[in-house]
């Protein structure tokens, strides 16, 4: 059994009257591409949004790395940040800065590390996350909605995280560029050692990426297994998820690609 | 494990040309390594338990120097594979020019884009007017409930300030108008500085500048954040008509609302006027009264309230037109709303120049 390096337990969010999750526990383990998926308005978002210390749960605790996220303050806090990188659904780049910049921002926490290099730096994560040079000086405005979630992966991963969140990684690509991303992920997560949290819809992400999956329904992470573990779980809304048309065209697709 | 990434460690030295590193070569110990450490032919990495992206980096450009690296285990070596196979390959950038012909080429561009800047805005205008002429011939395609919303957000809502402003405006100029006038004994023409300045001139100028301040600013916000949101687009594809739907009612409802506001600035501009002569000049609230009625021509008046519709239409279709022209970065709405509220005051101020060389002209 691999260390955990997410421990989410108990969790307990609520809005107003609305109540999002109630005891929630999940894990991520080290190396693991987790696979988070559930419907619309379960709240596959604002768990993130939790564990990142975004939002603050009305009971239970996150730990990540060990640590409290709720309880860490100042430098203790910057120093777990640094060791998570998030990928937003949109990529969340800042629009006034282009892409080597963008890069450059986390990089910019490290002490005595002079331009031209921190440049450099930025530029090798720029073409590590798949995009061509000339994207370095492109401004988020410029860029296709594919671009800007690998220009957001090489922020993310600008400071080589342990931990990477991945909001909808694939949704808005092309299915071509949903599966390069995929493999992206899969071959980063090999070399840089990552561990991935990953919110999807997308079931061929699924098939080819994660390692678990977590099911969010009823307020809680209502199973958590392997690909194959879901397709014998037997409630409904997992049933249905995991073998409707879509998932079966997946499967089969997954089937396939193995032969 | 969690310890070593909160304190990364790195020891390094160099032997007969050698570079053996032992810890955490990573981004924050970088810049950790020895003086002779750039003049090393082989790196040691047999006690490296952490490699980054950045001490790949490092090492891999040392490799095409010539370095030999020793002591790699497997997953460190392949790690290094990525990052040499992802070494972004520099193009060359398009040529600049440089010199005259740059200079010459930047004016071109600036001429230009100031001229087609002025053609965007009298098209922009000519839209204007068509919208008008379409809700008069299909008054039913006339969105009546968003002029009058817009009606009280730049009218109703500016009252307040407005007022303040004109009120303290006639407190100044009654002060020291005073103060000049009392020097030939002419106290009592401060009656008439405060009437003509107040009703001619500043009233409707001070609240064209406010209103271009709060409503052109808003105008290009609303509009703006619409057009990032590609809400502009989407009403296009559902068939209603952005100038119908957007900028009708908003410049309508200025241009209705501004002369009312100079109106009102008029009398809160005679009121804190006829104040402060009482106070300074013991000139009596009736007196005032007199004075203004039996001295002071109503074309005063009048010049000034003609301005208030034009002032009003420069207004809105400078600030619709800029709130039309952002892009969808964040940082555009900023520079359009700003650059929406310049020009808007700017313009306001050379129109009531010229209106004040033509009423001169033709003698009002």
């Amino acid at each position: 059994m691999t260390e955990n390096v997410i421990e989410v337990r108990g969790i307990r969010n609520q809005f107003g009257r609305h109540i999002v999750h109630d005891g929630l526990d999940l894990d991520l383990r080290r190396g693991e591409i987790l696979g988070v998926v559930g419907g619309s308005g379960t709240g596959k978002s604002v768990l993130l949004r939790t564990i990142v210390g975004l939002n603050r749960p009305v009971s239970g605790t996150v730990q990540v790395l060990g640590q409290d996220v709720s309880k860490l303050s100042g430098p203790a806090r910057e120093a777990l940040e640094r060791r998570w990188g998030v990928l937003f659904q949109n990529g969340a780049l800042f629009s006034s800065l282009n892409v080597r910049e963008n890069v450059e921002v986390p990089l910019r926490a490290v002490p005595d590390l002079p331009p031209d290099t921190r440049a450099a730096l930025a530029e090798l994560k720029v073409s590590m996350a798949g995009l061509p040079w000339i994207a370095n000086d492109k401004f988020p405005s410029d860029l296709s909605g594919g671009m800007k979630k690998r220009a957001g992966l090489a922020r993310a991963l600008a400071l080589d995280p342990e931990i990477v969140f991945l909001d909808e990684p694939t949704a808005g690509l092309d299915p071509i560029g949903a599966d390069a991303f995929d493999r992206l992920i899969l071959e980063l997560r090999d070399s840089l050692n990552l561990s991935v949290f990953m919110v999807t819809h997308d079931l061929d992400t699924l098939h080819t990426c994660c390692d678990r999956i977590a099911v969010l329904a009823e307020k809680r992470v209502l199973t958590t297994g392997t690909m194959a573990e879901m397709l014998k779980v037997d409630h409904p809304w997992v049933h249905e998820y995991f073998h409707g048309p879509r998932a079966r065209a997946a499967t089969a697709s997954d089937r396939g690609g193995k032969e | 494990m969690a310890s070593q990434s909160i304190e990364p460690e790195l020891t390094a030295s160099v032997t007969d040309g050698a570079l053996r590193l032992r810890g955490d070569f990573i981004i924050w110990t970088l810049d950790r390594l020895p003086a002779g450490a750039a003049d090393a032919k082989v790196i040691d990495l047999t006690d490296v338990a952490r490699l980054d992206t950045a001490g790949a980096a490092y090492l891999t450009g040392r490799e095409r120097d010539g370095v030999t690296l020793q002591g790699l285990n497997e997953a460190q070596a392949g790690f290094l594979d990525t990052v040499r196979k992802s070494r972004p390959q520099p193009e060359p950038a398009p040529a600049e020019q440089t010199g005259w012909r740059a200079i010459c080429e930047n004016t071109g561009r600036r001429v230009f884009s100031s001229l087609s800047f002025l053609r965007e805005l009298a098209e922009f205008l000519g839209r204007f007017l068509a919208a008008i002429l379409r809700s008069i011939r299909h008054p039913r395609d006339f969105r009546f409930t968003s002029l009058v919303y817009h009606c009280q957000e730049t009218g109703l809502r500016a009252v307040p300030i407005v007022a303040l402003m004109s009120f303290l405006i006639g407190v100044v100029l009654a002060f020291q108008g005073a103060s000049q006038l009392q020097r030939f004994g002419a106290e009592i023409f401060v009656v008439d500085l405060i009437a003509i300045a107040v009703l001619r001139e500043l009233g409707i100028l001070l609240t064209a500048i406010i209103v271009a301040g709060r409503t052109a600013s808003a105008l290009t916000a609303s509009i703006g954040s619409m057009k990032m949101n590609e809400e502009i687009d989407a009403m296009r594809t559902l068939g209603l008509d952005p100038d119908m739907v957007l900028v009708l009612p908003r410049v309508l409802a200025l241009i209705i609302t501004l002369p009312i506001l100079g109106l009102i600035a008029d009398v809160a501009g005679l009121a804190g006027g006829a104040l402060m002569s009482w106070i300074e000049l013991g000139i009596s609230p009736s007196m005032f009264k007199y004075r203004l009625i039996a001295d002071t021509n109503v074309d005063h008046v009048i010049v000034g309230l003609s301005k208030a519709p034009v002032f009003a239409l420069i207004i809105g279709i400078i600030g619709c037109h800029a709130g039309m022209k952002v892009g969808n970065d964040a940082e555009s709405l900023g520079a359009q709303t700003s650059s929406a509220v310049v020009n808007a005051i700017f313009s306001v101020i050379v129109a009531d120049a010229l209106f004040s060389i033509f009423f001169a002209e033709i003698g009002i």
